[in-house]
């Protein structure tokens, strides 16, 4: 028992899988060789737009050790499909949305700069790149569309989508929206844009690709964040192989930020590739093909209004925005900058008009996606950035003016006006804690201190909130999601009494072998180190959703408590049996069954190897003890808290110091407060690199300026202070590990709270993302 | 990274030698420029000839007048170099704030001279204390010494083997760093050779190139409130996506006026 709680629920135990990734011991997929593996390079588009005339391949193959080059035309000859959207958004008009076709391998046109057209196939990587140099291709170009602002008034892009529009989307009550602020007391306008962002996991996207002629089984090896979905997607979209002839295993991935949900081209032409072959192809991205292919992040042009009648209370707010979708629609980009993003912008408010339009648009750069919050982060800049400037325009304190629009613990349930239910939160707790840790009153000393030292200090507050556990399957199905997001865990109980867990979950880096273990070590009174996290193989896990939007522990931590009641339920039966009583009369507690009011007991491992060992066993029970869940959440979760920047301001120069940061989330109930804390200094570093120093930038003619990490600033850790990370906890109501994810929330916080205390610094509201040297000089100059 | 010959000659006449057979030959000092480059494969040359192994590059020597640094010194024995840091501070300053750790053990003297990349460090030291830069076969006057771009008097093959920086009475370097990259977006070395001032600017411009029209001002008034006057024309300046011309050129006095506020506390 007493070991059991010293690494149960609660306690920061010290990560599972640390030690192998720290000392090199872990197993990427680029650390995975085959015998007669072959190596892919990709033909990739110059330009950010432009028809393909022709493709020479000759020079390329009279190359040594090269093998093919495979074409987008070979591709589609062989009746593989293209890559689906995998979320179907209604427009405005009840019509689809328009989906552009988007082969893997491009063929006839390309439409942004990287887009893979072919795949070169050679003994070595050198041949192969080599070789794809060696290629001679004759383009077209054609004027490329990049700015999504004009992108409805320029040239089609694609065949069919009119103005470049993938849809028109609304949410909320647009009339009672327009009255309600023609009639308030205050309107705060904004501009506001949320920066593109180009995601960096440490290792790079790779695939290994083999097929097995004598079984036509088909291995795709790849650095996929929900290896079951791209299984899915691939044989029943895609149509590379049947699901059953394909397994697809993401080992060790070394992070993903929501970019390696997506099913991408080149893994699609790996697997391809190696069945055309019949030899095992590799392929593993250089960081220069990452920045140009990877699916982006963020991108929106958005208006907003914000109505306060006289007593500074919130009655409306009205939201126009263009989001920048990129050439094709990514697997889940048409659902970011709709449903994970318009059924936010209530905040933690009870504003009671909320009306949301979003013009999803085409352009000519890589595909735009999920990354890190998805849609949240961009919904929390949005309010705000507008709750904040009210409170600027009006003279009121920001935090006052806050708590005044915020929803009571007395109001959950509560249905806001952008379709959501939050089950629960304690929104004042977080603020409160927050204000107390940053010490908010003294703040006009500090910036009093600063002016002497010749720099302009600020302060910004986020009172953020997402939804996250994602989510209700019947609820996504019906908005238009392609698959259900449930979650499946299985708890195979070994005859010696130690546990396999098998999850659909995957973690690239966020610690589940760790804290899945503790959940199930509590559940049934053993050590962390009796139990094995087995996930990423679609060959050992029966299925899965995978680990994105903070769901991992939400949903896939549910799952396997579900089925830890039922080995608990099926040793009750076992322990009853050898222990002559009733099983009504057997508890399970401390890892011991035990018949109330008495003094027999069997262990967990006693019990265990009675169900495989089966003597003295009941008649009518199975052998083996072995139980697996499926959980479908009946609702989001909803993690919500506070986030408070301070910076300086060198006036001199321009540049801006991050000089504290202060986070107070309620994530519900936590299994392991270091990794937590963990999750939440990574998600605002993220958020302090799209506030001050990220920024995916292409030229007029589509070309990516940020291309490298010479220009494109990740934040390192002297960009960033200590921060000064709690808590508060209200538990989730409908899971049962009353959890609400904590993954996303830093990134989500943090960029409003830091662009607030900029632009309070700076004295100007019009400041946008990243907040440059030269743009706070230039804003100092103007304000 | 393309195929090449790989040569590591330990004299500088073979050196030479080799680098006049080869078809299109390059020299390979500390290679934080010229390898990733060829990583990305924008560089193919036919043979890297390293100079590791030549005698004699490296090195420093530290007098009261002088400060001798061998073209093959890296960055970090410079910025720790017990000599340099009493003598003149700021060139260990300079050295200690090049790129990052891994960049300052690797990288050379030599290398970061020879390659006059515009946003480098170095090049505002040897403009800024008037260097002297000796190559195998001659020496060149630090004012004569950066051209342009990428570009300087050093001809084709020739090797630079040591820089004599006279040491001033005091100096000091300030650096706007590009957060990103860590390049000088901006740095300016003021130098005061007792009663002499001169000013060496990097990042700014093509190359590095001397503040002239500061260094007139701080002749008579040594302090940064000489320098707010002074007009600082942005004609030629670099223009990137982290800053334009005309801010860098009010970085530009900006980092001067900060050097002489340094300079003045020694």
């Amino acid at each position: 028992m007493a070991e059991a709680l010293k690494d149960g629920i609660g306690a920061s135990v010290r990560r599972k899988e640390d030690v192998r990734f720290v000392t090199g011991s872990g197993r990427y997929t680029d650390d995975i060789n085959v015998a007669g593996q072959l190596h892919a390079a990709f033909l990739r588009s110059p330009h950010a737009r432009a028809r393909i005339d022709a493709i020479d391949p000759t020079e390329a193959l009279a190359l040594p050790d090269v093998v093919a080059v495979l074409t987008g035309k070979d591709m589609a000859d062989d009746g593989l499909g293209d890559l689906p959207c995998g979320w179907l958004v209604k427009q405005k008009d009840g019509s689809d949305m328009v989906s552009a076709p988007h082969p893997p391998l491009a063929h006839r046109v390309v439409n942004y700069v990287g887009e893979p057209y072919g795949i070169v196939v050679a003994r070595t990587v050198q041949a192969a790149r080599r070789a794809a140099e060696a290629v001679a291709t004759d383009f077209t170009e054609v004027d490329a569309v990049v700015d999504p602002a004009a992108a409805m008034s320029s040239e089609d892009i694609h065949d069919g989508v009119v103005g470049n529009l993938a849809y028109d989307w609304a949410l909320g009550e647009q009339q009672a929206t327009e009255d309600a602020l023609a009639a308030a007391a205050h309107v705060t306008r904004l501009e506001l844009i949320n920066n593109r962002l180009i995601p960096n996991a440490m290792e790079p996207r790779a695939a290994l690709g083999v097929y097995d002629k004598g079984t036509g089984d088909h291995v795709l090896y790849t650095t996929s964040q929900n290896p079951h979905l791209e299984r899915l997607v691939l044989s029943a979209f895609v149509q590379v192989a049947p699901e059953h002839k394909l397994r697809v295993v993401a080992p060790d991935v070394g992070g993903g930020f929501g970019s390696k949900i997506f099913i991408y081209a080149e893994e699609t032409a790996v697997i391809w590739a190696a069945r055309r072959l019949e030899q095992p192809v590799k392929w593993t991205a250089e960081r220069s093909e990452s920045f140009l292919a990877d699916a982006h992040g963020r991108d929106h042009v958005t208006q907003a209004e914000l109505g306060l009648d006289a007593d500074g209370r919130f009655v409306a707010l009205k939201v126009s925005t263009t989001a920048n979708l990129g050439a094709y629609l990514s697997t889940f980009g048409s659902s970011v900058p709709t449903y994970l993003y318009g059924t936010l912008l209530a905040g933690q408010y009870k504003t009671p008009n909320i009306f949301v339009e979003v013009h999803g648009v085409y352009t000519n750069t890589a595909p735009v996606d999920a990354y890190r919050g998805a849609g949240r982060p961009e919904a929390t800049y949005v309010v705000e950035r507008m709750v904040e400037t009210a409170a600027r325009e009006l003279g009121r304190d920001p935090a006052e003016l806050r708590r005044l629009n915020m929803i009571r613990p007395e109001d959950f349930p509560y249905d806001t006006p952008v379709a959501l239910t939050y089950d629960v939160g304690d929104y004042e707790a977080s603020l409160d804690k927050a204000l107390e840790l940053i010490d908010y009153a003294g703040f006009a000393q500090r910036r009093a201190a600063a002016a002497e030292r010749g720099k302009r200090r600020g302060i910004g507050l986020a009172c953020y909130i997402e939804a996250c556990g994602l989510a209700p399957s019947k609820l996504a199905i019906s908005l238009g999601a392609g698959v259900g997001l449930y979650e499946s865990g299985e708890i195979r109980v070994n005859p010696t009494g130690n546990v396999t867990v098998f999850t659909g979950s995957h973690s690239h880096g966020q610690g589940h072998e760790t804290t899945f273990a503790q959940v199930v070590a509590q559940r049934f009174g053993i050590g962390i180190d009796d139990v094995e996290v087995v996930h990423g193989d679609t060959g050992r896990v029966e299925f899965g959703l995978g680990t994105y939007g903070s769901r991992s522990l939400a949903v896939g931590g549910s799952a396997l408590s579900c089925a830890a009641d039922k080995i608990i339920a099926k040793g009750t039966r076992i322990a009853a049996h050898m222990l002559e009583a009733d099983p009504e009369e057997v508890e399970f507690t401390g890892g011991h069954f035990k018949v109330r009011d008495s003094n027999r007991t069997l262990s967990f491992a006693e019990v265990a190897f009675a169900a495989y060992v089966p003597s003295n066993y009941p008649d009518d029970l199975e052998p083996g003890l072995s139980e697996k869940a499926f959980y479908d959440p009946e609702n989001f979760t909803y993690p919500a808290g506070t986030h408070i920047a301070e910076v300086e301001i060198d006036e001199q120069t321009g540049e801006v110091e991050l000089v504290d940061f202060v986070a107070v989330d309620d994530f519900g109930t936590v299994i392991n407060p270091m990794i937590v804390l963990g999750q939440v200094h990574g998600g605002v570093a993220q958020g302090v690199g799209q506030a001050l120093l990220e920024h995916g930038v292409y030229d007029a003619f589509g070309q990516l300026q940020t291309g490298s990490y010479m220009d494109y600033c990740m934040p390192r850790a002297d960009d960033l202070p200590d921060f000064r990370v709690d808590t508060t906890v209200t538990p989730c109501t409908h899971n049962p590990l009353g959890v609400k994810g904590c993954g996303e929330a830093g990134a989500i916080g943090s960029p409003a709270a830091v662009m607030n205390a900029v632009t309070d610094a700076v004295g100007v509201n019009d400041l946008s993302m990243p907040a440059t040297a030269e743009k706070v000089w230039r804003a100092l100059q103007g304000a | 990274m393309y195929t090449f010959d790989y040569h590591r000659p330990s004299t500088l006449e073979e050196a030479e030698q080799l680098f006049r057979n080869a078809e299109d030959g390059i020299y390979l000092a500390g290679g934080q420029t010229l390898l990733p480059t060829m990583k990305q494969r924008l560089a193919a040359p036919s043979d890297v000839v390293d100079l590791a192994g030549v005698d004699g590059l490296s090195g420093i020597e530290a007098t009261p007048e002088r400060v001798s640094v061998g073209a093959f010194t890296r960055h970090a024995e410079v910025a720790a170099h017990p000599g340099v840091c009493g003598t003149l501070p700021a060139l260990a300053g300079l050295a200690g704030c090049i790129g990052d750790g891994q960049v300052r053990n690797r990288g050379t003297l030599g290398g970061s001279v020879a390659n006059s990349d515009p946003a480098a460090d170095y090049p505002a030291a040897v403009i800024g204390l008037g260097a002297t830069v000796h190559t195998g076969s001659r020496q060149i006057a630090a004012d004569e010494f950066f051209l342009d771009l990428f570009e300087t008097a050093l001809a084709p093959g020739e090797i630079i083997t040591r820089i004599d920086f006279p040491v001033p009475l005091r100096a000091a370097y300030r650096k706007f760093a590009n957060p990103a990259s860590r390049y000088a977006v901006v740095g300016v070395l003021v130098a005061d050779f007792g009663g002499r001032i001169r000013v060496g600017i990097t990042g700014a411009g093509p190359c590095a190139f001397r503040g002239t029209a500061l260094e007139e001002a701080l002749q008579d008034d040594l302090r940064p409130a000489a320098l707010e006057q002074v007009e600082v024309p942005d004609a030629g300046f670099n223009n990137d996506l982290f800053a334009s011309a005309d801010y860098r050129a009010h970085l530009v006095r900006v980092m001067a006026c900060r050097a002489v506020e340094d300079l003045m506390t020694l």
